[in-house]
């Protein structure tokens, strides 16, 4: 392990960074170790992805400076960064489809010739050599278009390493992947630190960061609030840290009183993503379904919800059997679902709030085919009211609000159909820990109401903190059912990894 | 409504035209008159009719390259009846030319909607199959006025309180497609398909079946236009109203009407197919070369449309609470 004094492989110095209106980052310092991970904690906004950009040359710093190796260095481009050897994993890969898996990796800086044109040769052989390096068993020849989701990342891991990286940034890597090929990332990060990289580690999972950082810096309202090493502090230090205040409870779930069945499923399959799916909902349950990415959580739902078709399968709803082949169906029955990618599935952002608001009740405020503007109005005016949504005028396009409203028009769009279930699917996956208890509390609230919740999720915690009962899946199949009171984290990570109880 | 983000380049549009016409008025006196006026709304009437169908289709991020090639067929369609059942009245023929079009339009929706091929192939297909059809029909030969009945070609001529009914054909087109993109759940559709298709499946709609009606209804206009225009010009071939469909495209980009989908209004359909019409029936007029009016042509294309990238353009994120409103 190094020690204090020795060289930082970058050091950033009373770094300032001012766009119109805001200032991002005031007089942050951070440096990053040869053969450490350091964490980079914060809350959405804290200045984190301002700093990755000022790191890797996209943005520039309007005060302060850079140093590696004692030497001030400044990255006018994101090809001076690269050239310095400052590489970063991106949150969302940025990968070419329809190119093979060597010309991802060297896109941008392949290797040439003595006549200036491109060495296939040494193109294949560099790429083999660098994804056998990080243990990945990927043919540089194959298309990307071919791999799944976890190969993807690692070609992503290589590309990053190929401009011979000192400093690797991962901007959370672990977003998009499932338990196992988690510990794969684990093991890839052991193997840079071996290799004398300094690794800078972005994430919001606790968990992880625990696991494999050595230092951590917290930023709060684009400030450096602490930094030192994490074998010197512990979970609650570092949120009150990142909230400036302790957070006294992350979950806050009522107890409700949970009445009848409102969903049954039976003898849901689908020829090849899923089967044997069955369960009953009651009112004012939230239903956890847990699982590895990939276990056809995601898939079972688009099919409840009519996306997708069952090859066989029955719903009743209310003790009346309810046929769904599509979303309107589903709607009408009272089922809803809010997908994953809210931010692209999610709202219109061109139009404005009350139409998207009212876009799945309009037949509500229709009259023999023409839709009433003024009762459209007045729904509208109801439910964002309820969600206190904060807009200046509901006319004004969905484009025009924060991220948080924008959630709420959703919501809001969603509760105006007035469903009796509601899936919600990764409902927290990357908000920051002040909306996600909002975003908890809230489900609690409309638990409280009667509603019935099935909550898709791949965080344990949340699992364990918001769900009154829950499903795990693995494989296609239901492989689990625990009520509140059975439910462990070990439980819940054996039974989707498919591991036998320890004796 | 009020307040559409479009509402302003609706406005600069209005102005563009104002200060075109008083251009045109300053170097040829007499052009503001009435009459005049009124002559040349009516040469711009088809146009704005089959732009309004257009609109449709770009809204919900589709487009109809085979419009003018279903115009033609339709059209042939209703003079070949004309000559071959002189005395079928003309509003049977009106309503079959409006039947034909819906036909060829449906048969567009289906391709998009049931094979999900993409939209300018599956027009760019239909568009030459279309014409060919014509060839099969009528053997290359053209039906001319003369074997027309006085009666087909005195429809769109006939003048009502001073303004001749193609003219009106193309107000009520206008009315109707008011009221259908703001006031019917149909046209909500084509926003929402149009502005994000994911989040619409989301919502309950079908994307493919909202293509499908926006085919049928540009069909079903264009299939209408294909009576007037054949009926109006007297004449009816294999090439009429060729390479249309592209002036039809350019009026919806001049108007305002996102080629990407999902932004764009009724009015700013009419409003760019009245700035061409302008430009193609008032320039040579005044003895504005027409190199030079494919030339205006085109500037007004790219500046529209650099108009609409501009306020169109990611404004970044909005995280300032005061600036939620400021927008």
């Amino acid at each position: 392990m190094p020690d204090a004094q020795q060289n930082a492989a970058i050091a950033l110095d009373g770094i300032t960074k001012t766009f119109p209106g805001v200032r991002a980052l005031s007089d942050v310092s951070l440096a990053l170790y040869p053969g450490e991970v350091t964490a980079l904690v914060g809350e959405n906004g804290a200045g984190k992805s301002t700093l990755v950009k000022i790191l890797t040359g996209i943005y520039q710093p309007d005060g302060g400076e850079i140093t590696m190796d004692g030497e001030k260095v400044s990255f006018s481009t994101a090809e001076a960064a690269s050239e310095h050897g400052v590489t970063a994993i991106h949150q969302e890969t940025v990968l070419f489809d329809a190119l093979t898996v060597a010309e991802n990796i060297f896109i941008g800086h392949a290797p040439t010739n003595r006549f200036g044109l491109i060495d296939w040769k040494q193109i294949h052989d560099r790429a083999r050599d660098i994804l056998d390096s990080i243990g990945a068993r990927i043919d540089p020849r194959h298309r990307l278009s071919e791999l799944g989701i976890a190969n993807r990342h690692m070609v992503a891991v290589a590309r990053a390493l190929s401009v011979d990286a000192r400093v690797v940034i991962m901007d959370e890597p672990t977003a998009a992947l499932s338990q196992k090929e988690i510990e794969e990332l684990y093991e890839l990060v052991e193997k840079l630190k071996a290799d004398g990289k300094a690794i800078l580690f972005i994430s919001h999972k606790f968990d992880e960061i625990f696991r494999i950082a050595d230092r951590y810096t917290v930023f709060r309202d684009g400030e450096m609030v602490g930094e030192g090493k994490i074998a010197e502090t512990d979970e609650n230090t570092l949120v009150e840290l990142m909230v400036g205040r302790p957070v006294d409870q992350v979950f806050p779930k009522q107890d409700v009183a949970i009445g009848g069945p409102v969903l049954t499923v039976s003898g849901y399959r689908h020829p090849t993503e899923f089967e044997d799916i069955g369960f009953t909902l009651r009112r004012g349950e939230i239903l956890g379904f847990y699982g590895l990415v990939g276990a056809g959580r995601s898939e079972f739902m688009q099919a409840l919800f009519g996306i997708t078709k069952p090859s066989a399968g029955a719903v009743r709803i209310d003790d009346e059997i309810a046929v769904i082949r599509s979303p309107s169906e589903a709607v009408k029955q009272g089922i809803v679902y809010v997908p994953e990618e809210r931010g692209t599935q999610g709202t219109i952002t061109a139009m404005p709030i009350f139409e998207n608001v009212t876009l799945p009740s309009l037949a509500k405020v229709s009259h023999k085919g023409f839709v009433r503007m003024a009762e459209e109005f007045a729904l509208a005016r109801e439910y964002t009211e309820r969600l206190d949504l904060r807009a200046a005028s509901l006319d004004q396009p969905v484009g025009n609000l924060s991220g948080g409203n924008q959630q709420k028009v959703v919501i809001a769009k969603w509760l105006a159909t007035e469903p009796k279930v509601i899936i919600l699917d990764e409902p927290t996956k990357g908000i920051d820990i002040g909306s996600k208890s909002a975003v908890h509390a809230f489900m609690s609230e409309l638990a409280g109401r009667g509603l019935s919740i099935i909550m898709v999720s791949s965080e344990i915690p949340e699992i364990l903190g918001m769900s009154d009962r829950v499903i795990i899946m693995r494989e296609g199949r239901i492989v689990s059912e625990l009520s509140r009171d059975e439910m462990s984290a070990e439980k819940l990570v054996r039974a989707a990894a498919g591991i036998g109880v320890a004796a | 409504m009020m307040a559409r983000i479009f509402k302003h380049r609706e406005m600069l549009l209005l102005v563009a035209i104002l200060l075109l016409v008083g251009a045109i008025e300053l170097r040829f006196p007499g052009f503001v008159a009435p009459r005049n006026l009124v002559s040349i709304y009516n040469d711009t009437a088809i146009l704005i009719i089959l732009a309004l169908g257009q609109a449709a289709v770009i809204l919900s991020r589709g487009i109809d390259l085979s419009i003018a090639a279903n115009l033609a067929l339709s059209g042939t369609i209703a003079a070949l009846l004309n000559v071959a059942f002189p005395d079928l009245p003309v509003i049977f023929l009106l309503v079959a030319a409006t039947f034909s079009g819906a036909v060829l339009g449906a048969i567009n929706g289906l391709l998009v909607w049931r094979l999900s091929i993409p939209p300018i192939v599956v027009t760019l297909g239909t568009m030459t199959i279309y014409r060919g059809t014509i060839f099969l029909l009528t053997g290359g030969a053209w039906v001319n006025a003369h074997e027309m009945t006085d009666a087909f070609k005195a429809v769109p001529r006939a003048v009502f309180l001073g303004i001749p009914v193609l003219a009106w054909f193309s107000l009520a087109v206008i009315a109707l497609m008011l009221v259908i993109l703001v006031m019917t759940r149909l046209g909500r559709a084509f926003y929402a398909v149009g502005g994000n298709p994911h989040a619409a499946v989301y919502t309950g709609i079908s994307v493919g079946r909202t293509h499908f009606f926006a085919y049928l209804i540009a069909g079903a206009l264009a299939g209408l236009a294909g009576y007037l225009w054949t009926a109006r010009y007297a004449v009816a071939y294999v090439d009429i109203a060729n390479g249309f469909e592209l002036d039809v495209v350019a009026a919806c980009v001049i108007g305002g009407i996102s080629i990407a989908g999902g932004a764009g209004t009724a009015v700013g359909a009419v409003l760019g197919a009245l700035f061409l019409g302008i430009i193609k029936n008032a320039l040579p007029v005044i003895d504005v070369s027409p190199f030079w009016q494919m030339a205006i042509s085109g500037t007004v294309i790219i500046i529209a449309v650099a108009v609409n990238a501009r306020s169109a353009r990611v404004k970044g994120r909005v995280i300032l609470k005061k600036a939620e409103h400021a927008l």
